[in-house]
């Protein structure tokens, strides 16, 4: 059974997530929602790691068997600006995208193992993954025109 | 002079005790010499929206007096009203237009100044698109004017940067009606104040803010059945002196607050559960957002004594009739939309709405705050139409004739906030400024000054005054002002005025829509069919267009007119066929505004500020249910600490309006409340040795200010500083609150935090000062005699 492997993974990509908002939040200080917004959507990250620490127990992972990682952007470039944001934005909505699939991929796990208690923590999980999502594109749709067009 | 009562001395004035009746009228009046013909207009020294006469002798103003058949005042005015006309005639009016020449302003021609802004406008957009031009604009205009200026910018131009100063002090309101209801517009009516059981007040210093609706509270106070009244609010303010519970919520805690007391009622069973389940939708997560926030609970986080928190929620689950206001307590604070929407909750699982006695007043700050929003003018279509539905833009493709891709409308329009950030980066060029004072009125002025003197920001400046702004301007546009022009203001509740002009504006002075339309005619915008966009070019036409606008909208305005508007008291919208007379309650078949093609917006995640987008939107249509919408709590982004160890907060004093460029020119108002002062606690003056007028140095990590002391009638760990006083007559020490404010903002009213940021304090000279310490004992004065005139 690999679904240890693959919740080893998705607590990869949660870790990421933390780190990542975290380092947006700071990079771009000077746009204040920026770093408020990110900054709590790092804590979202960090307590769904929190979550998933139980199920990491129950369904230990298989030695040997090391999944294969995506290709990541890196957040700690010196890159500031509007155009840097956006940039920034759309990486962090690729990490957010793949944990979302982490979740949908580990529900049918927990489907077919009968796993209710795996079933309802993923639900909560895949609803805040998805509000960081929500977010990520408002503001990416906010920033896009002006950084584009009248960019600096 | 002649004057009906002092307001300076006795802010409220005699009290005519009533209940469950008409309003008994007091005629207030105030008049330097006899006129010699009176003209019908409104009062816009603040939110209320009383009728006014202007009294007129040789082409110039020489007093005001109430109006008795207003159904807002009943004939009465506040201090402001009474006092505050005498800055159209000052002397220092702005009379000529002004250009920047080698870094000094010059005058000029209108000709001049007008060409200027246009080659600057067309230069501007054939580098960078209309993008690069930006508006910020006010709450003190006239509808007419607001919707001109919409129109210019969302389909002559077609940029999203234009907003209001709307957005400082009154966004949260419309943020928090269309979350709940779909659509702004507020559900009550004054008169719900004639019959109500009890009174909420949330962050709102009504007694101060709104004086003429507070006197009818005071009335109603001392007559039959008087109203329970609970206050929430950290200061002792004259309103919580009144109060029959006062709760005393640390800073940025409203949400524990109003969740406990949710809470309770659910607990307790007082909620109306066939109202819920009819009218309703989010109540089981209400339920459960609520149940953490259990009495003992609220008390560890916000300091609320669980007595009193029970207290106010048994006057609240037991009365059969509710008004609650909320004000920027609640709107200048952390989770400022989420709190605004829990007021809207107590009423919606109470089912006290849309009937007489039970009202919501999402108060504005400003005279004119709910046309901004109407017409546009901030970071919303105009009439309530919502940027994400495709085919109410077309709409207004359709209305002004022009195609909709013209109409920006691909994101929500961009908020003032982000504006000025934009201007930061430097990629708005050009920021045209009209009827506002950001270089004393926004967040964290060091930045704000910056931001303005930037060589590549062209500014333009549009005022009546030579403002702390003006100094920052490459052109200055001198303004007309109530009295001087023709237009119609919106008060909270939905009672539309018509003001008169009353007298000739000064030297070259133009009124804002006559600006407005000569910069379109000189752009030389024009419709589909190549006819002039605007197409009206006086203020009854603007008028009969924007009723156009709004037909078969929320806010309808199609049954009024110049001549109905003038016949006698304010008309309420939406008044059209069905409603020729107006309505004083929305939705009362409980039909909220909620159905996908009728909402103002879809709606947002309350922590972030996330849209929900048109898809998503459909699939969960509550079609005409309101939403129960509520969310946790989160402590407010800057708190004290052991560098600046107190909270700051903001807020107004009775007798100035704003950054003061009117109210400022009023002698009694102004030897009334002639300067800026820090209250501190007893305890903290204790701590830091101040006593009552001794000069006190408050710092934040943005910048500081010297204030003189009045110490009591706050909570220790606090300080509070007014916001009105800037520099344009007094610049011998830096004394305005914004030095110190936080840039941050609510996310999704988008309305700044100015309710909180971490200061510290130090005396810095003893009471020995002639100036301050004077001005702050003559405040001290005043201050005990209202309290005085309260408890009595």
């Amino acid at each position: 059974m690999l679904v240890g492997n693959f919740l080893e993974l998705a607590q990869v990509v949660e870790q990421e997530m933390v780190k990542a908002f975290t380092m947006v939040a700071e990079k771009h200080t000077d746009e204040p929602d920026v770093y408020e917004t990110c900054s709590l959507l790092a804590k979202w990250s960090k307590q769904h790691l929190k979550d998933l620490e139980p199920f990491a127990q129950k369904y230990p992972a298989k030695p040997n068997v090391s999944p294969p990682r995506m290709e990541r952007m890196k957040f700690d470039n010196e890159q500031k600006g509007s155009f840097a944001l956006m940039r920034d934005l759309q990486d962090l909505w690729l990490l957010a995208t793949e944990a979302d699939t982490c979740w949908l991929i580990l529900a049918q796990a927990a489907a077919g193992l009968r796993d209710d208690e795996l079933k309802a923590t993923l639900t909560i999980l895949q609803k805040t993954t998805k509000r960081q999502i929500a977010w990520l594109q408002t503001r990416i749709k906010q920033a896009a025109p002006q950084t584009l067009i009248v960019g600096i | 002079m002649k004057q009906t009562r002092d307001s300076i001395a006795d802010i409220w004035g005699e009290r005519t005790p009533y209940y469950n009746e008409q309003w008994p009228i007091r005629l207030d009046e105030r008049v330097e010499e006899e006129p010699h013909h009176w003209v019908q207009a409104a009062c816009v020294l603040c939110s209320a929206g009383c009728g006014i006469d202007i009294g007129v002798k040789d082409g110039k103003i020489v007093g005001v007096r109430g109006r008795s058949v207003d159904a807002v005042s009943r004939g009465r005015l506040g201090p402001k009203g009474l006092h505050g006309w005498v800055a159209n005639n000052s002397k220092d009016r702005l009379t000529k237009p002004m250009i920047r020449k080698n870094g000094q302003l010059t005058e000029a021609s209108w000709d001049e100044a007008m060409n200027l802004i246009v080659s600057k406008s067309k230069d501007i957009i054939d580098q960078h698109t209309s993008l690069g031009i930006g508006f910020y604009t006010s709450g003190q205009m006239f509808l007419e004017e607001y919707y001109t200026l919409a129109v210019i910018g969302k389909a002559g131009l077609g940029t999203p940067h234009m907003d209001g100063n709307t957005r400082l002090c009154t966004a949260t309101s419309a943020a928090a009606l269309k979350v709940t209801f779909g659509s702004d517009g507020q559900p009550g009516s004054y008169t719900d104040l004639d019959s109500a059981e009890v009174i909420m007040h949330v962050g709102h210093n009504i007694a101060s803010q709104q004086t003429v609706l507070w006197m009818r509270i005071l009335d109603r106070l001392e007559g039959p059945n008087p109203p329970k009244l609970i206050v929430i609010d950290p200061r002792k303010t004259y309103t919580a002196a009144k109060a029959t519970v006062h709760l005393r919520p640390k800073i940025g805690t409203n949400i524990p607050v109003l969740n406990g007391i949710i809470n309770i009622l659910i607990k307790e069973g007082l909620i109306d559960h066939n109202f819920i389940n009819a009218h309703t939708v989010g109540f089981d997560e209400l339920k459960a957002v609520t149940d953490k926030w259990n009495p003992k609970r609220v008390e560890e986080v916000s300091g609320v004594p669980e007595s009193d928190l029970r207290a106010a929620a048994m006057l609240l689950g037991n009365t059969r009739t509710l008004v609650s206001t909320a004000l920027q307590g609640v709107y200048q604070s952390m989770q400022a939309t989420a709190s605004a929407v829990q007021v809207n909750n107590i009423h919606l699982i109470r089912g006290l709405i849309a009937k007489p006695g039970c009202g919501i007043y999402q108060m504005n700050g400003q005279p004119t705050a709910q046309n901004t929003r109407e017409t546009g003018a901030d970071g919303d279509m105009p009439g309530f139409r919502n940027s994400g539905n495709e085919a109410h833009m077309k709409q207004l493709a359709e209305l002004w004739n022009v195609e909709v891709e013209k109409i920006p409308h691909w994101s929500p329009p961009t908020h003032a906030m982000q504006i000025f950030r934009y201007c930061e980066t430097g990629s708005i060029k050009m920021l045209w400024i009209s009827g506002t004072n950001p270089a004393v009125s926004m967040p964290q002025l060091g930045r704000i000054r910056k931001i303005l003197s930037r060589e590549d920001l062209f500014v333009i400046v549009q005022d009546a005054f030579m403002t702390e702004t003006c100094e920052f301007a490459d052109v200055i546009l001198p303004a007309a002002i109530w009295g001087e022009k023709t237009g119609c203001t919106t008060n909270v509740d939905r009672t539309v005025h018509i003001c008169h002009k009353a007298i000739e504006p000064p030297g070259e002075a133009k009124s804002d829509l006559d600006i407005f339309i000569d910069y379109a005619r000189r752009m030389d915008f024009r419709d589909k069919d190549n006819r002039p966009l605007p197409k009206w070019n006086t203020p009854e036409e603007a008028f009969e267009a924007w009723k156009e606008c709004t037909r078969g909208r929320p806010c309808d305005y199609t049954g009024m007119s110049y001549a109905k508007l003038s016949e006698g008291s304010g008309i309420q919208w939406p008044c059209n066929e069905k409603y020729p007379n107006g309505t004083p309650h929305l939705y009362t078949d409980l039909h909220f505004a909620t159905d996908y093609d009728n909402c103002e917006a879809f709606g947002y995640d309350l922590d972030t500020g996330a849209a929900i987008t048109a898809e998503q939107y459909k699939l969960i249509d509550p079609k005409g249910k309101a939403f129960l919408k509520s969310t946790d709590y989160q402590p407010p982004y800057e708190e004290p600490d052991g560098e600046y160890p107190l909270w700051l907060t903001t807020g107004r004093v009775v007798y100035q309006f704003h950054t003061r460029t009117k109210t400022g020119r009023s002698k009694e108002l102004c030897d009334a409340a002639p300067d800026s002062f820090v209250q501190i606690s007893e305890e903290d003056a204790a701590t830091y040795g101040i006593e009552e007028g001794d000069m006190v140095e408050v710092t934040s990590r943005r910048g500081s200010v010297l204030q003189p002391a009045v110490i009591g009638n706050i909570e220790q760990g606090i300080v509070f500083i007014p916001f009105h006083y800037g520099y344009w007559d007094d610049d011998s020490r830096s004394r305005a609150a914004n030095e110190l404010t936080y840039t941050d903002w609510d996310p999704i009213s988008k309305q700044p935090h100015f309710k909180y940021s971490a200061v510290k304090i130090r005396k810095v000279a003893e009471n020995t000062w002639d100036g301050p310490s004077e001005k702050a004992e003559h405040m001290q004065r005043v201050d005990n005699h209202n309290f005085k005139m309260e408890g009595a």
